[in-house]
């Protein structure tokens, strides 16, 4: 069985960009709403774009922005200027 | 005239730069000198560079980012208290989450920063020096405003004035204290398995995730942003934990029983640990999100699986307790609340029957066990309780010498019966709530015949408050443990007829009405 990668963010206006971006970028994602929050589920896998959430918000974003609404992940974390991978295939 | 502009730098080679390139070896002094800690656990490391944090954070960046959480948290407290919103919540039971919450976790966050603050001085390697300094930092962020959050309560309601006092004396919080007393006393490694891993990857996304979820549900703005803004931090508190880990098994086979012994270790101390977090989702909350039970399976035992799988391929094995936790979750959440109810002298914080509907959601979310067990239990204590008889037990409780959580849960594979383990060692007896926490006391015993257990030291009388005279004719042992504790009278007792409820009431009429 694969296991899933996860990420959850505290809801809001910027996640709700990044949370499109990932969901566009990772057919096989699952979107689980829960009070103040918001968790996406990827079996294996889990990528966010930054050219992906660029378009969805409109301005440019850096990955790192991502510390600010990060309540959780799962998966080994790879980052660089251009995708930000939890992966559980390594 | 020309110009050379200079390219913007990527995230890889910025933390490289911003990193390793400004440390050095020591010349003057032998590095094994200067950095004598890392290895006296038995732990081999043949190439410090191999460690990066997969963040990349460089301290320019942390900086920036953790500002912009701060300006965020506290532009929320403010509108929280402008808006009165301590009454916004669902009911004022629901504040006794918070006294038992905010009241024991701010010293634990203290002891988080100090033990990262010398991890970052003890570790050789660059990356995990920045790292550690970047974590004691955030855990000494998450002290300061949780005891922001605690004084905005504090002006309105009892027993959250003595956190500070009561953490090394209270029976109840010296389960999480000892956590830390334990991992801050051990070597760099440990540590760093015992908080970077146990604490942050199994036990803070419990804490912090559906609790705090459970909180934004119960209308808590306050503790929502507060706890939320700490989470943010824990994502990278896990990787780090995690990383080294990693690291650890990657360097060199040999370490492979040494963390596979702490591994075992503290998923069991994290496991007992959470007992009391399961019990606020499930009892404490008036609106639940999910059951401890389910939120155990997502986050314990799907997302630990997925770290075990994963780490099978250096040889690890998943850690000896997993059965028994599995078996447990059906049971000790119902356990701690019987065993907090039970004393209702001995909290700062009130307890209560559950209301007719909350007794059914407990039985659909528990089928196997709820019914069974715990059902009949409660609607005796409600019978009791409506004659005029709250139950109502005097007595210190025994502590696990390891653990030091009350000796309350059950035999495995026999809930109707109390596990209790003991042993000798000097010509002394000590005693435990488990197997697993037997097996840690034998494995350190000199470690662990220091640990300091008040509700039995009361009984020696060495808990008294000052200008007790202990040889008095008429000296009771532990007959004064209320003014030790600095207990407030208003804030103990159930919470039917206690002044926060009748203020609570009162106050949010006044809310509605002119
Ligand atoms: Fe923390
Ligand atoms: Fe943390
Ligand atoms: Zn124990």
């Amino acid at each position: 069985m694969t296991s899933n990668a996860f990420i959850a963010f505290q809801k809001n206006e910027e996640t709700r960009c990044i949370v499109e971006a990932i969901v566009e970028d990772n057919p096989a994602a699952v979107v689980v709403d829960q009070p103040a929050m918001v968790k996406v589920d990827v079996p294996g896998r889990l990528v966010i774009k930054r050219a992906t959430v660029e378009e969805k918000m409109g301005r440019d974003f850096d990955l790192q922005e991502l510390q600010l609404h990060l309540i959780t992940i799962s998966g080994h974390l790879d980052e660089s200027d251009d995708e930000f991978v939890l992966s559980w295939q390594r | 005239m020309d110009m050379k502009v200079a390219k913007k730098l990527g995230l890889k080679e910025r933390y490289t730069m911003m990193t390793r390139d400004l440390a050095w070896d020591t010349t003057f002094q032998p590095m094994d000198k200067v950095f004598p800690q890392v290895g006296y656990e038995g732990i081999k490391i043949h190439d410090w560079d191999k460690w990066e944090d997969p963040f990349r954070l460089t301290m320019d960046a942390y900086w920036k980012y953790q500002a912009e959480k701060e300006r965020k948290l506290y532009a929320i407290l403010d509108a929280f208290n402008q808006n009165n919103g301590h009454l916004s919540v669902t009911d004022a039971r629901y504040i006794n989450v918070l006294k038992l919450f905010l009241g024991s976790t701010p010293p634990l966050e203290l002891m988080a920063a100090r033990g990262f603050s010398m991890v970052a001085r003890q570790m050789v390697g660059a990356g995990p020096r920045v790292a550690c300094m970047m974590q004691s930092v955030d855990e000494y962020r998450h002290f300061q405003t949780q005891i922001h959050s605690i004084s905005n309560y504090n002006r309105f309601y009892n027993g959250l004035d003595e956190f500070a006092h009561q953490q090394s004396r209270m029976w109840y919080l010296s389960d999480g204290k000892s956590f830390f007393d334990d991992a801050i006393t051990a070597g760099p490694f440990e540590f760093m398995v015992a908080i970077g891993f146990a604490f942050e990857y199994v036990l803070t996304n419990i804490l912090f995730v559906p609790f705090i979820s459970g909180a934004a549900y119960n209308g808590d703005m306050a503790a929502m942003t507060v706890g939320f803004s700490a989470q943010s931090d824990e994502a990278r508190h896990m990787t780090l934990g995690l990383e080294c880990i990693k690291f650890m098994l990657e360097q060199d086979p040999d370490n492979l029983p040494i963390v596979q012994r702490w591994i075992d270790k503290w998923t069991w101390r994290g496991t007992r640990k959470l007992a009391s977090v399961g019990m606020m989702m499930d009892y404490m909350l008036p609106k639940r999100i999910m059951s401890f039970k389910e939120a155990w399976e997502i986050y314990f035992e799907q997302n630990g699986t997925a770290l075990f799988t994963d780490l099978a391929r250096y040889g690890i094995k998943v850690p000896k307790c997993f059965e028994q936790t599995i078996e447990e979750k059906e049971h000790i959440t119902h356990q701690s609340w019987i065993g907090f109810y039970m004393k209702p002298d001995a909290t700062p914080f009130h307890t209560w029957m559950p209301q007719p509907e909350e007794l059914d959601w407990l039985s659909e979310k528990y089928p196997n066990t709820f019914d069974k067990y715990y059902r009949p239990v409660y609607e005796y204590w409600i019978e009791q309780e409506k004659a005029g008889n709250r139950f109502n037990n005097k007595t210190q409780p025994m502590n696990c010498q390891v653990c030091v959580s009350t000796i309350k849960f059950n035999e495995p594979g026999d809930p109707m019966e109390m596990c209790f383990r003991e042993t000798e060692y000097k010509g002394e007896k000590f005693h435990f709530c488990s197997d697993h926490c037997k097996e840690i006391f034998e494995d350190e015993p000199e470690k662990y015949v220091q640990t300091f257990i008040s509700s039995h030291a009361a009984l020696q009388g060495k808990c008294e408050p000052e200008g007790t005279d202990v040889n008095a004719h008429d000296y009771r042992p532990g007959a004064r443990m209320h003014a030790y504790w600095r207990m407030d009278k208003r804030a103990s007792g159930d919470f039917n007829g206690s002044e926060d409820q009748k203020n609570f009431a009162k106050w949010r009429a006044q809310a509605t009405r002119n």
